[in-house]
């Protein structure tokens, strides 16, 4: 068992999906009781899966027995481990909320959402970067339905942006995989790494074109600075649940860069080693100032938290603009709070906007909400955390990344992060205020289900978790941060046939 | 056959790329079926192109590369289900905008004479 072990968080959600889609209408609670079962059994997997790569050792799973360099295989290391824990944890909270509702409203939800996680899981365990395209299609396909779950024009407008725009990204990310192919030979990355130390020179300005190209793609994922158009309206008209979910989406992209910049580009690859640092650092602190500016003139509460993604988007790629393990280890940290935060918010976003009647959740003067206290609550709590204010998560991982910057880089990106913080407290601080206190008429509101509370609690609950267990957290982050600055361990265990292969 | 096989591929990219900047969902899809196509073909060549191979290496001591094959393979089946998709896509906003505008908008000055 334990050797298939790194295939499971594919494969569960997989086979569960297929269930799932066996009956389209009736036998919700056996579908919920499935969808939340599966969700909870990534859980454990994700938690075993950390145990497993904690100590540092890389192992693999070839698919087939088809040994590295010629077959398919997923790595694990400490990276990968943590990014499934982490969707395993974001996706348990939103299908939970799911369950109290959202899921019907359309056919298939939870067969879809189960793809949607096989897609996210399997983009953070390969280590082929063909295979990396297959699952980010896979992610894309069922974000595609899901975003257009419940229907109404303003998902199907925003879902015609998003989709036609990720189908270019996915033209784009088949030639740059093309193009690299052609100049290596190869498609593994372990592999892909050694070659290019070796690479005759003529070939370079091949593969510099490959990899740029790469990180065109990887950023209209992540949502940088002049690809970021769609995000905003596509995740304010995606239903709650599912708006929670892509939190972890553009973090995708996050983690491709990381990785692929890391393990394929890294010191070993000579002249080529870094090449995306310039840009990644100067298109980061674009997004943040653009984001910010978006972030004060959103006039929705949902689109401000949209927004919000942005902003941490911008303050991620900042730490992989400054490069240093350090860095890295810190936007690890980050990484963490501001997915569980913003998938929170946008779900408390959705409670929100159902209790205060026509006015939704526009920031605008409407009825008063009916548990407005413990909303107010939660939403404070969320607001301090996402703004980046202590006593909170979201100031520690702040922090850490603020001291990692040096020199010129501490400059720039001083004045910028700490601005954008005071603009996320102006604009959230506008938000709540309309929101709790300028009400008009009387309370007339439904009560929430308890399923909807368990859901933002869970996410939400992540932020103080995150600050009590900020010492053994940002331990592991600093040993990941270690493993992606040396890949040479990752090359060798793969291509040595030295790992734990069936 | 170099030239002509880089030639077609880069006619089907600029006709695709245009197409996909257009404002209309119908040749928005037109054009990403294009792209797509120019994409296949692309893959099917980066392994280098050659000619009198054998497709299957049984000895044979000039052989064309077989992964781009079976990439390609994969990446047609995935491009028809996007297309299918977007296909369907289209017609949905369509039938919810009451137009095929990319944006849901209705007739802006000027566009009535294409």
């Amino acid at each position: 068992m334990s050797t298939h072990l790194i295939v499971l968080p594919v494969v569960l959600p997989l086979v569960v999906g297929i269930l799932l889609l066996f009956q389209r209408q009736g036998n919700v609670r056996l579908k919920r009781l499935i969808g939340v079962g599966a969700t909870l059994g990534l859980l454990l997997v994700g938690i075993a899966l950390v145990a497993r790569a904690a100590g540092g050792e890389v192992t693999y799973y070839a698919l087939g027995d088809w040994q590295p360099p010629f077959g398919i295989v997923l790595v694990l290391d400490r990276l990968s481990a943590m990014m499934v824990l982490l969707t395993a944890i974001l996706a348990l909270g939103a299908v939970v909320f799911a369950c109290a509702g959202d899921d019907e409203r359309g056919s298939n939800f939870h067969g879809l959402f189960q793809w949607q996680l096989m897609g996210i899981n399997g983009a953070f365990l390969t280590g082929d970067l063909f295979n990396l395209f297959v699952f980010f299609e896979v992610l894309l396909l069922a974000s595609y339905a899901l975003l257009l779950h419940g229907g109404g024009k303003e998902r199907i407008m925003s879902g015609v942006h998003y989709v036609v725009l990720n189908l270019a990204g996915s033209s784009l990310f088949l030639i740059s995989v093309g193009i690299l192919y052609g100049a290596t030979g190869t498609l593994n990355m372990a592999d892909m790494a050694v070659r290019l130390s070796e690479l005759p020179a003529e070939h370079e300005g091949l593969v510099v074109a490959g990899a740029l190209m790469l990180l065109v793609v990887f950023g209209l994922k992540a949502a940088i600075l002049p690809l970021y158009f769609w995000l905003p309206k596509a995740y304010a008209a995606a239903p709650a649940p599912v708006a929670a979910l892509f939190a972890i989406m553009t973090k995708v992209g996050i983690y491709a860069i990381l990785r692929v910049y890391s393990l394929v580009f890294g010191e070993a690859a000579g002249p080529l080693a870094d090449l995306e640092q310039g840009w990644v650092w100067w298109l980061s602190l674009g997004t943040l100032v653009v984001a910010t500016i978006g972030a004060l003139a959103a006039r929705d509460l949902r689109l401000l938290v949209a927004y919000l993604v942005l902003v941490s988007v911008g303050t991620l790629l900042a730490g992989i603009g400054i490069g240093t393990p350090a860095a890295v280890s810190a936007l690890l940290y980050y990484l963490i709070h501001t997915t569980l935060v913003t998938g929170g918010l946008f779900l408390l976003a959705e409670m929100i906007g159902a209790q205060r009647g026509k006015a939704g959740t526009r920031l605008v003067k409407g009825q008063p909400l009916r548990q407005g206290g413990w909303l107010a609550a939660l939403f404070f709590a969320g607001a301090i955390a996402v703004a980046g204010m202590p006593p909170l998560s979201g100031a520690i991982g702040k922090a850490l990344l603020m001291a990692t910057a040096e020199g010129a880089q501490r400059v720039w990106l001083w004045p910028i992060l700490l601005l954008s913080g005071l603009a996320a407290i102006i604009a959230l601080s506008r938000a709540g205020s309309t929101l709790f206190w300028r009400s008009t008429g009387s309370a007339d509101g439904q009560h929430l289900p308890r399923r909807q509370w368990f859901g933002v609690a869970w996410l939400i609950g992540a932020a103080p978790l995150l600050v009590a267990l900020a010492g053994p957290l940002t331990d592991y982050t600093e040993a990941t941060a270690e493993q992606l600055a040396r890949p040479e361990a990752l090359t060798r265990a793969l291509l040595n046939n030295e790992g734990d292969a069936p | 056959m170099e030239s002509l096989y880089a030639i077609t591929t880069g006619v089907l990219t600029a006709c695709g790329l245009y197409l996909v900047l257009r404002s209309r969902t119908f040749p928005v899809v037109v054009g990403l079926t294009l792209l797509s196509y120019a994409v296949n073909l692309f893959l099917f060549s980066m392994g280098g192109l050659t000619t009198d191979g054998a497709a299957l290496i049984n000895g044979a001591k000039e052989y064309a590369d077989p992964l781009p094959q079976a990439l390609v393979l994969t990446a047609i089946v995935i491009g028809f289900a996007m297309t299918a998709f977007v296909v369907i896509l289209a017609m949905r906003a369509r039938s919810e905008a009451g137009n095929d505008h990319v944006d849901g908008r209705k007739h802006e000055a000027g566009e009535g004479r294409r």
